[in-house]
């Protein structure tokens, strides 16, 4: 091993590429121009590019290229000198030999008391429940082993589902798991008991009954819940004075008021994005985690990506880069502000031969005239697939912007076929801001007596503006209650403070964005005692202890008068959802005159604030999360930080690199200046003269994982602008801070350069006149030294194919495979050294043009080569090729060479550098899949195909004489990745069954092996992507 | 100035550097013996319970099949521990005051779990499936030995994967019909005791073998000695 320092000390800023010389854009200004150059002929640089570092070619991006390992990886970085080290080995060594010859220790063996009737030990249970985010819920099918939940899985026959779930719903099991959760009652530092609690509240509770409430304030997330939202009804009839207030940092006020500026009442949206053939997101981000819906809208959506299908069309209008923007087939990059502009424009093209309900805006006011082409080729579009198209809006948008998308929709035709409206799905649909505000003021007014904060974290996410946390203790409320999962800020500034279950532990329900009611049934008790919010809620009502189960079951009783209710109840809970709950779509007349513009007066020299939800942390409820913190978010591939993202035009601008610290500074109203500052990325497509920043991080009390990561955007939100603010100020601070991205890691190196590409598209015209575009020649099968193992002989030959087309880069197999194979976190300062260990990645490619380029997803497992570069090299035969073909890795054997690695093309192999499992905490413990070894340091691991499930398929199949998959039993089969990706993108199966799905999909002309040229004989392949790009925008 | 070391010497250090590879060979040897040995394998060797069960009372004395204890055998890679209630089933009614089983009735009392030691123990990373031997003609005495003969419960074999490669790469050597699975007083096929199979009589081991691997579909000795059949 090469040392470059001789002290044996290496800093970690020497030899990690991603610290050493940051992008500077000055100097390597003409290389982009000229990598991008429009003119073929000058062109210099590749033409698919992970990184604006590879885009400009530099070295280090070079050498990162041709590392198994980012620079600095396999390098001793620890502050124990490399001497010191090689000392402490050296002696370790000589007992290393030992430890092959340990003698088991004695193990327990405890079987129950009385066993329930349907256990069966080593089998897993499935149960079907749900888990909510913002309001809406998940539905979820859990895996139990012997009573511990152990992976999620979308709800298969839940239509919001359909087997497909959200990275949110996957790392929940980590939350359940986590020891950082809320353990007991503490009232001012002090553990409490529950009673304790019971005894404290009933004192003010039984005062208020007197002045009939007047001094009790509830405080709620955005809540779906039947149940929860009869209780607190209940609870108003009883103190009919007191006031529910709701508030959740990301909601979806403007929305809701919206629909009342369309239609005069609040209604839910729902769209059908499967009947629609054009759609126009005005800055919706609805294929990713968070929105409502997200999971069944990606299934549609994918479904309509098939190019020998009729194909949709998306044109996208975005603020920041997005991974639906990603998928768009035009995408436009304005600033939010700019966003209804366009709106205005496109609805003018389309009004053309009518009264425009906008007043005082004429057609064509898009800024230049290629957005100008844009908008009239969009609008043609539509209106030449009136009923069958789409217009959607991101819910940050003002409310006159989704009043002006209601009434196209309706111009178009589109509601009733596309686009459906439904009663709200928000149990308490009010403005939550308003709400909150409203809050501060009867606080501030000395007007509340007692504040119970039901969940939620508002010391740190309301509007900055308002001081949430000074109105608080302020002195003018003597009583303040807080129950939530963690004693977070809130918690910490209120006397009592309820840890509460989580939502695997607790009875519950909660409705689907379609209105489908599902029953939330625990997978486990409590493992703290914690109380439901429904118990919670239970108790202000004077019912101390009453259970969940019963709550949930009595108001269903309630509902269902039926003398089945038994039945009911239990296909209920078995299916997990309640049949027919869904919201029926309801007709609703447009209010008249309802659109007016917004007082859009965005100056165009202003540099425009985007504040969005993070794609990973979510408004800050996850950050303690390290599946989450350390999944790369979609785009910028960061992660654990948030970062402020600019443009590179602004960047060059200013003279920005990325990782500077910059300062934003917002006239937060009067002369109150808001403040923050973190560090710069500087991504490509991001428009220009406006940042984003994101929510989430900054946490002051998140635990052991999340507190103090990244910096706090929540300080640059007001009440007034919650989303989109103009006129922030840039200051350069002049210190820089390390960020962790992984974008320029495993960068996959082509044997001649760009000629061929890792990711493969075309447009549907060229398909259409070459369909084997993505084929390239077949190396002939017996060109190896090897003799060739005849695998077309046995029952089974495992394949894989991970169609480009649908993929939609939302990162859940990333997480579902981290679930099922008990991958381990590493943190920050390892991810930056490039020993993240996730099986499966997805890269990220843009090309073109780097201010509006366009982006691809390849999410990257183990090819499960049948000449597997890998295997030759292993000295100790640790990983060997089964008959059925795949690549074999036995911990067991494995000594820590690295040769593997080293010898994989797609560096798709990862090594435990260090003890990276937690072998301590109990909780992790519970948290693990049985069926998978627990890694320890010093062994190399990677994807299997998830071996443990073709196994466990297999003995079933043969026990029953039959072959795996066979007619009966479809899909009994299936990878953690494939089972749980929304899009359906990735299909795993037996392809010497020339009817399989991935036989067939294997079949088809766009099927191609990722570095085919070097024989590897991958068994992983990819359909290549198809875009359908308008005919008239060509250019 | 003398020689240090007389003549002879020369011979006893001839005879140490001869004798050298031998000690070599024998610390070798020996350490290969510890490793194989009951004290490393546990083979043999009687662990501590909380309770003195004897299978040989239940199975031979009574006649108790071994699924009304080891319920998921046929269904799950675990046999099944009984809980206490299969125990409780007979002894709420018999020996109710036999002092040897107070723990047992504790335990069902104060609903605490009996604590026993496993005795067929394998390592965290072999997956074993005891369904899929079961199904394929693997009797029970196979591998646990006679358990029916054992006043109190043993490993049989070593359970190292030599042992259990020894018959992944020959398992006619030791299948038989799956209705003689549980049977512990099955006799290996002779000419005295003929083993009779789809109405062919089978009078040689290796024969009746290499018919159920076929009768049975028993994978090919290539596909059952995969390192991910047993290790994920």
């Amino acid at each position: 091993m090469k040392t470059e320092h001789q002290d044996g000390r290496a800093k970690r800023e020497d030899v990690c590429p991603s610290q050493k010389g940051k992008l500077d854009l000055t100097s390597v200004r003409a290389r982009i121009d000229a990598a991008t150059a429009h003119d073929e002929a000058e062109k210099t640089g590749p033409e698919y590019w992970r990184s604006l570092e590879e885009l400009a070619g530099r070295d280090d991006f070079q050498e990162a290229l041709h590392r198994e390992f980012p620079k600095g990886a396999s390098e001793w970085v620890d502050s124990v000198s490399r001497r010191g080290f090689l000392k402490v080995m050296g002696a370790s060594l000589g007992l290393a030999g030992m430890t092959g010859c340990v003698k088991l220790p004695l193990e327990p063996i405890v079987p129950y008391v009385r066993q329930p009737e349907d256990v069966v030990p080593g089998r897993p249970m499935f149960y079907a429940t749900a888990m909510t985010l913002g309001g809406y819920a998940n539905p979820l099918l859990v895996e139990s082993h012997l009573g511990r939940p152990t992976k999620i899985e979308g709800n298969d026959q839940h239509p919001a589902s359909l087997g497909g779930t959200d990275i949110f719903a996957q790392a929940s099991l980590l939350g359940l798991y986590d020891p950082d959760r809320s353990q007991s009652v503490i009232s001012i530092g002090e553990l409490r008991s529950w009673q304790g609690f019971l005894t404290a509240i009933r004192g003010p509770l039984s005062a208020q009954k007197a002045l009939q409430g007047a001094g009790i304030r509830i405080l709620t997330p955005t809540i779906s819940s039947p149940t929860l939202a009869d209780q607190l009804r209940n609870f108003l009839k009883i103190y009919p004075q007191a006031k529910w207030h709701v508030y959740e940092p990301v909601n979806r006020d403007n929305v809701l008021e919206g629909a009342k500026l369309a239609f005069g009442q609040p209604v839910e949206t729902r769209y059908d994005f499967s009947k629609a053939d054009v759609i126009v997101s005005l800055d919706a981000d609805f294929l990713y985690a968070g929105f409502p819906g997200n999971v069944k809208y990606i299934r549609d959506f994918a479904k309509r990506r098939n190019p020998d299908a009729p194909i949709n069309r998306l044109y996208v209008i975005e603020s920041t880069p997005t991974t639906t923007g990603a998928k768009a087939d035009h995408r436009f990059p304005v600033r939010a502000g700019d966003v209804e502009t366009l709106a205005l424009s496109l609805t003018s093209i389309l009004w053309i031969n009518e009264l425009i309900p906008v007043a005082g805006i004429g057609p064509g006011t898009a800024q230049g005239a290629e957005y100008g082409a844009m908008v009239s080729a969009a609008a043609k579009d539509l209106q030449s697939h009136s009923g069958s198209s789409l217009v959607i809006v991101g819910d940050h948008q003002p409310p006159a912007l989704h009043a002006l998308a209601h009434a196209i929709n309706a111009k178009l035709g589109n509601i009733g076929n596309t686009v459906f409206y439904t009663d709200p799905v928000d149990a308490n649909p009010v403005n939550q801001t308003e709400s909150i505000k409203e809050l501060v003021a009867d606080m501030r007014g000395g007007k509340v007596d007692l504040l119970i904060i039901l969940g939620g974290n508002p010391a740190y996410d309301a509007p900055a503006d308002l001081n949430f946390a000074d109105a608080m203790t302020s002195g003018k409320v003597p009583m303040r209650v807080h129950y939530g999962l963690y004693q977070n800020e809130t918690a910490e500034l209120c006397q009592w403070h309820v840890n509460a279950t989580h939502e695997l532990e607790s009875w519950g329900d909660a409705r689907a964005y379609d209105g489908t009611a599902s029953i939330i049934q625990p997978l486990i008790a409590p493992l703290y005692n914690g109380k439901s919010a429904i118990e919670f809620a239970a108790l202000l009502s004077g019912q101390s202890d009453a259970n969940g189960y019963d709550l949930v079951r009595a108001y269903w009783q309630k509902q269902h008068s039926g003398a089945d209710f038994e039945q009911f109840w239990r296909k209920s809970l078995h299916d997990g959802w309640v049949e027919g709950t869904a919201f029926a779509p309801k007709s609703v007349a447009a209010k008249a005159g309802a659109t007016s513009p917004s007082s859009n007066s965005s100056d165009d020299n202003a540099i425009e604030l985007n504040i969005r939800r993070d794609p990973t942390v979510y408004d800050g409820q996850f950050s303690n999360n390290g599946w989450l913190q350390e999944l790369p978010k979609p785009m910028t591939k960061l992660t654990w930080d948030n970062a402020i993202l600019i443009g590179p035009k602004m960047a060059d601008r200013l003279q920005i690199k990325v990782e500077d610290v910059v300062e934003l500074e917002l006239n937060g109203g009067g002369d109150q200046k808001k403040k923050a500052s973190g560090p710069v990325w500087i991504q490509a497509g991001h428009p220009d003269n406006s940042v984003t920043i994101f929510l989430g991080y900054g946490r002051k009390r998140a635990g052991r994982v999340g507190t103090a990561q990244g910096f706090d955007a929540y300080a640059l939100r007001t009440s007034a602008n919650p989303w989109i603010a103009s006129g922030v100020q840039i200051r350069k601070t002049g210190e820089t801070y390390k960020l962790a991205s992984t974008q320029g890691m495993q960068s996959m190196d082509t044997p001649d350069g760009a000629h061929r590409p890792l990711v493969r598209e075309t447009t549907l015209e060229e398909y259409r006149k070459e369909p084997n575009f993505a084929k390239e020649e077949e190396t002939p099968y017996e060109l190896s030294l090897y003799k060739p193992y005849p695998y077309r002989e046995e029952d089974y030959a495992w394949g894989m194919t991970i169609d480009l087309n649908s993929c939609v880069g939302c990162n859940n197999c990333m997480l579902a495979c981290q679930s099922e194979n008990n991958i381990a976190v590493v943190g920050k300062e390892q991810t930056q050294l490039g020993r993240h260990m996730h099986w499966i990645r997805i890269d990220t490619y843009y090309q073109g043009d780097r201010d509006n380029p366009r982006a691809f997803f390849q999410p990257v497992p183990c090819m499960q080569c049948e000449n597997a570069p890998c295997e030759v090299v292993c000295p100790v035969g640790a990983t060997n090729h089964t008959t059925e073909g795949l690549n074999d890795m036995v911990y067991n054997r494995c000594v820590g060479t690295r040769y593997c690695s080293n010898n994989c093309p797609y560096k798709v192999r990862r090594f435990n550098f260090l003890l990276f499992q937690d072998w301590e905490t109990p909780q992790y413990k519970m948290m693990r899949n049985p069926d998978v070894s627990v890694r320890s340091r010093g062994v190399m691991e990677k994807c299997t195909y998830c071996v443990q499930r073709i196994s466990e398929r297999r003995i079933d199949a043969e026990r029953e004489d039959r072959k795996i998959n066979d007619g009966s039993h479809e899909n009994e089969l299936q990878t953690a990745c494939q089972q749980s990706c929304p899009a359906g993108a990735i299909i795993f199966g037996n392809i010497n069954d020339p009817n399989s799905k991935v036989s067939k999909l294997k079949a088809q002309a766009r099927n191609y092996s990722l570095l085919g040229e070097l024989n590897t004989r991958p068994r992983t392949t990819y359909l290549a992507e198809v875009r359908n790009p308008n005919p008239e925008l060509k250019g | 100035m003398p020689q240090i070391f007389h003549r002879s010497t020369n011979t006893l250090s001839r005879a140490t550097i001869f004798g050298a590879v031998f000690v070599v060979a024998a610390l070798g040897w020996m350490a290969m013996e510890i490793q194989r040995s009951p004290y490393i394998t546990y083979a043999g060797v009687r662990k501590p319970q909380p309770v003195p069960f004897s299978h040989q009372h239940h199975v031979t004395g009574l006649g108790i099949d071994c699924r009304y204890c080891h319920t998921s055998v046929e269904t799950s890679s675990f046999a099944g521990i009984p809980p206490t209630k299969t125990c409780m089933n007979c002894h709420s009614q018999i020996w109710t005051n036999a002092q040897l089983l107070e723990p047992v009735r504790a335990s069902y009392k104060t609903g605490e779990s009996l604590q026993w030691t496993r005795v067929n123990q394998l390592p965290d990373f072999v997956y074993f499936n005891h369904s899929i031997h079961i199904n394929k003609g693997v009797g029970c005495n196979t591998c646990h030995g006679p358990v029916d003969l054992m006043p109190y419960m043993y490993q049989q074999e070593s359970l190292q994967m030599e042992w259990c490669l020894g018959c992944h790469r020959a398992a006619q050597k030791n299948l038989r019909p799956r209705d003689q699975v549980f049977n512990m007083r099955y006799h290996p096929p002779s000419s005295a005791t003929p083993v009779v199979v789809d109405g062919h009589s089978y009078t040689d081991q290796e024969e009746l073998g290499i018919a159920l691997i076929k009768k049975y579909n028993v994978r090919s000795v290539k596909d059952i000695t995969n390192c991910s059949t047993c290790h994920r």
